[in-house]
């Protein structure tokens, strides 16, 4: 009991245990800002350390427990480290570490609470407190939610600066020379004399030593390092093609795989002749897999092209084989059974809605791709008693189980490696090609298989962005915005998604209202309810999740009052927020964007959207022009509130990376099915935005807020809507629903 | 077959229509040539085949009609080409995955017009997808390159 009180008087506990050579620093366990019961029951020795940075011959090691996607969760948690440590950023090395319960993503279980009781209050804090206990116990290792910044902010500096005292300690036992007369710098304990120590010749004795504690954080104004221009520590090796990604790893005697999936997705397999493809030059195996059936060759293209040569049986898919029964599935859940939430009801909306005949519009959102270029993949070996699994992953303890389940092994018995990804969006936040590689494996066991998706297998086979419908009825008087009632409808992605992981979730789920009960604008007669569709096509996160769909509907809607009311979109969303952070990202767009200035000219036309999504206030205007030859993207101002930038560069190319992602699936992007398979299968069909529509952006980071936030996601749901209203006002065209490309065209 | 890459020639013994991508990627550990769709839409396979850049996924072995010059043979960590360098400059990478085609793109573009406007980077360039959207920095880092190209 003496260790668990007083590890709850901090907030954090650093940390050391010895390792061959050397040491290793972590944080012993997160100390929940709400009481706890199950956390509090906790044995002492079951508070495991997490190592985040080891310190041996071979180097400083960065432990890095987020995935690193493309978005520089590796680079931003080094500096984090580093920062406090004293080390420069190339002389870390970083090495995803093995899948721990003690990764747990404290910053996610907190947005994940939102899933059944967003807003505040003591209630709320109880919910959370679950809430982040029952992700602990999941032992929920996952990258997602933007939260790799929020998350490692504290926890991060605080192993560095408790590791630089340690070491500084050691360095005075060593030499003799009292602590105070001793500093730090780059990777070395400075002596009074000038002479260096590195602090891998230090560790040995480090760890030894009781860890320094409560080692007061470095006040901004004196970072090195955070704040400022930083060079990725992977931009060298993905400059020169020397990055290894998962659908690089090899290993001796592995053999390449492909699957055949029924094209009805999750419909099973009825019979199939794999005689043409087993005579196939390469092609070892053909054996079945929950689904369909995997192929195994000496090589990737044989592996391809043998998948194609078998005839196979297909049973339908278990949702709705045609698209105009998604959208009825839709729109029959507007109704009281199917209400999942209201959590905005301000004013009276009916009596001012049923005062007058109310202005009402619908919009839609199509199911979406994520695409990432890397087709997923993942190479597995299972043997009698271990497995082994090289992959990239945002949920490395969910592997492990799995694998461990489906090759009847404990998951102590599974060693996950956590590889480099090409992209995700939300896409490895699924672990379907690891289960698929898994059953492949068990079947050959000792032989390492590594499946690799087709794009045409990867893009069919997605657990997509959902489906979503939304309906407004508003009014407005005087010139101003009076009532808005939006009522949304999906299916839940929490439940779909959780669901594959044998996990339920009780409760309302918060995403079918995400980016639109919770935005900063106060008009008097407000509600917001969300109605919980029936299940329909399996479905997933996609880069910004429910606020994806909902920040357009929300906007769009908002733009066709203020119309009505024949005010100024910008002009009316200042009057209306009730945030000073939101209007000053609103305040900040409209000066870089000139939006007071010169009206624009004939044929061109501005919109502007703010959504407030994982706590970040995020706005664009977008300037386009209606050419002769379609609408051309011209220019793109953005504006994102996240507490503080850590590195600038970085922001800056996630912003605009999200804002492009943002409107290219806009503009052009849908999956449908037909006879219940997914229309388009690669990027002929699902394009996005290519180099050439691509327009100036302009991106301003605020930091007048005190929490820091990640800012992976908030860009995406504004760009949309900031784009409708840009067409609106250069065409006439009111948008409702995306991709746009259905009502305008593109250059 | 024989094949030529980034100056070394080696012996293959595989079908006449496996794709120069496959052939690389598989058959000689050649993975800074990535596969991303296999119908010539988002060149993350972008090789040169005698200088010419090219799509790996669409040229069949027996088809390679010169030697082949992979991102590994543009340029190394320690000996870097001006494209590769701008690259770095400007920290165009995220996920980093389209990279290798995107700069082997470039520098064709480079190789046969030293001073591109925005038009030809354009027309060069929008045949290879990037999923995270660095295509900004794409655009800069090309202008970039194309000054220190011609600087010598």
């Amino acid at each position: 009991m003496g260790r668990i009180a007083k590890i709850a008087r901090r907030s954090f506990l650093v940390g050391s245990v010895a390792v061959a050579g050397g040491v290793a620093f972590g944080i012993y366990r997160y100390r929940s800002p709400y009481p706890n019961p199950l956390l509090d029951e906790l044995e002492p020795g079951a508070a495991a350390l997490t190592p985040y940075v080891r310190i041996d011959a071979g180097g400083i090691t960065l432990i890095t427990p987020r995935a690193d996607m493309g978005q520089g969760a590796d680079s931003v948690q080094a500096a984090l480290i580093a920062e406090e440590l004293d080390a420069t950023l190339d002389q870390i090395h970083t090495d995803p570490g093995p899948p721990d319960r003690a990764y747990w993503n404290t910053a996610l279980s907190e947005e994940a609470a939102a899933f059944t009781a967003p807003g505040d209050g003591l209630m709320n804090s109880a919910v959370h407190g679950t809430i982040d206990a029952v992700m602990k116990f999941l032992g929920m290792q996952i990258t997602g939610g933007s939260t790799t910044v929020p998350d490692g902010f504290v926890k991060l500096r605080q192993a560095g600066a408790s590791a630089r005292e340690t070491l500084k300690r050691a360095a005075s036992e060593q030499t003799g020379i009292a602590l105070d007369r001793l500093s730090t710098e780059a990777g070395a304990v400075l002596l009074p004399g000038g002479e260096r120590i590195a602090y891998t010749d230090l560790a040995a004795t480090a760890a030894d030593l009781e860890v320094v504690q409560d080692v007061p954080l470095r006040d901004p104004s004196q970072w090195q390092i955070l704040g400022k221009p930083m060079r990725r520590i992977d931009i060298v090796a993905k400059s020169t093609g020397t990055q290894d990604y998962g659908i690089d790893a090899a290993v001796p005697g592995m053999v390449h795989a492909a699957i055949l999936l029924n094209p009805a997705q999750g419909g099973e397999l009825r019979g199939h002749d794999a005689s043409a493809a087993l005579a196939m030059r390469g092609v070892s195996a053909v054996v079945p897999i929950t689904g369909g059936l995997g192929i195994v060759a000496d090589n990737t293209w044989r592996a391809f092209r043998a998948a194609r040569a078998i005839t196979a049986d297909w049973g339908p898919s278990p949702f709705p084989a045609e698209m105009d029964a998604h959208w009825e599935a839709l729109s029959d859940a507007f109704t009281e059974d199917r209400q999942d939430s209201r959590k905005r009801d301000d004013g009276d909306v009916e009596e001012v809605l049923s005062a007058a005949a109310p202005l009402s519009a619908e919009y839609r959102a199509p199911y979406l791709a994520h695409a990432p270029l890397e087709p997923v993949n993942a190479l597995v070996r299972v043997d009698e008693e271990a497995a082994e699994v090289w992959t990239g992953t945002q949920i490395p303890r969910f592997v492990q189980q799995n694998v461990a389940r489906i090759a009847g092994l404990d998951p102590d018995q599974v060693t996950v490696h956590a590889l480099m990804i090409g992209g995700s969006f939300g896409h490895r936040l699924e672990d379907e090609v690891v289960k698929r590689a898994t059953e492949i494996a068990a079947q050959m066991k000792g032989t390492p298989v590594k499946l690799t998706y087709s794009r045409e297998e990867d893009m069919t086979h997605d657990f997509p962005r959902q489906i979503a419908m939304a309906r407004m009825r508003g009014a407005v008087r005087d010139g101003r915005v009076e009532a808005l009632d939006l009522s949304l409808a999906m299916p839940s992605v929490i439940t779909s998604q959780m669901r594959r992981q044998g996990q339920s979730v009780p409760g309302p789920d918060s995403q079918i209202v995400a980016g639109a009960f919770d935005q900063p604008f106060g008009i008097p007669h407000h509600r917001v309810t969300g109605y919980r569709a029936a299940p329909l096509a399996p479905i997933s996160s996609w880069r910004s999740v429910g606020a994806s769909s909902n920040g357009f509907f929300y906007n769009a809607a908002l733009d066709e009052l203020i119309d009505a009311a024949g005010a100024d979109p910008m002009a009316e969303r200042l009057r209306l927020c009730n945030d000073p952070l939101a209007r000053a990202v609103l305040e900040a767009v409209a000066e870089m964007s000139g939006w007071d200035g010169p009206a624009p000219a004939a044929g061109r036309g501005r919109g502007v959207a703010l959504t407030q999504s994982f706590g970040v206030h995020c706005a664009e205007v977008v300037e386009i022009t209606d050419t002769p030859n379609g609408i051309r993207l011209d220019s793109v101002w953005c504006a994102a509130e996240v507490g503080r930038v850590l590195d600038p560069v970085n922001f800056d190319n996630l912003v605009k990376g999200g804002v492009i992602f943002g409107l290219g699936h806009a503009m052009n992007c849908e999956i449908t099915y037909a006879d219940g398979r997914a229309e388009q299968d690669n990027f002929h069909s699902f394009e996005g935005m290519r180099l050439r529509q691509s327009p100036r952006i302009e991106v301003r980071g605020l930091e007048n807020g005190d929490a820091i936030r990640g800012i992976g996601e908030p860009p995406v749901p504004p760009a949309a809507p900031a784009l409708a209203g840009a067409i609106f006002a250069a065409t006439g065209t009111r948008l409702r629903e995306m991709p746009f490309s259905k009502a305008v065209s593109f250059l | 077959m024989q094949i030529t890459v980034n100056g070394t020639t080696h012996e293959v013994d595989v079908e006449e229509d496996m794709p120069l991508l496959w052939v690389l990627r598989d058959e000689l550990g050649i993975t800074g040539v990535k596969y991303g769709c296999g119908i010539a839409q988002c060149g993350a396979c972008t090789v040169h085949i005698d200088g010419e850049a090219a799509r790996a996924c669409q040229v069949l072995a027996a088809d390679v009609w010169g030697p082949v010059t992979t991102i590994e043979g543009l340029g190394t960590p320690k000996a870097l080409h001006a494209v590769q360098a701008a690259w770095i400059e400007h920290q165009v990478a995220q996920c980093g995955y389209c990279q290798s085609g995107q700069i082997m793109q470039a520098a064709a573009l480079l190789a046969e017009t030293p001073a591109p406007t925005d038009d030809d980077i354009n027309d060069a360039l929008s045949g290879n997808l990037c999923r995270c959207g660095t295509y900004p920095r794409i655009r800069a880092a090309v202008k970039t390159a194309a000054t220190r190209l011609q600087e010598g």
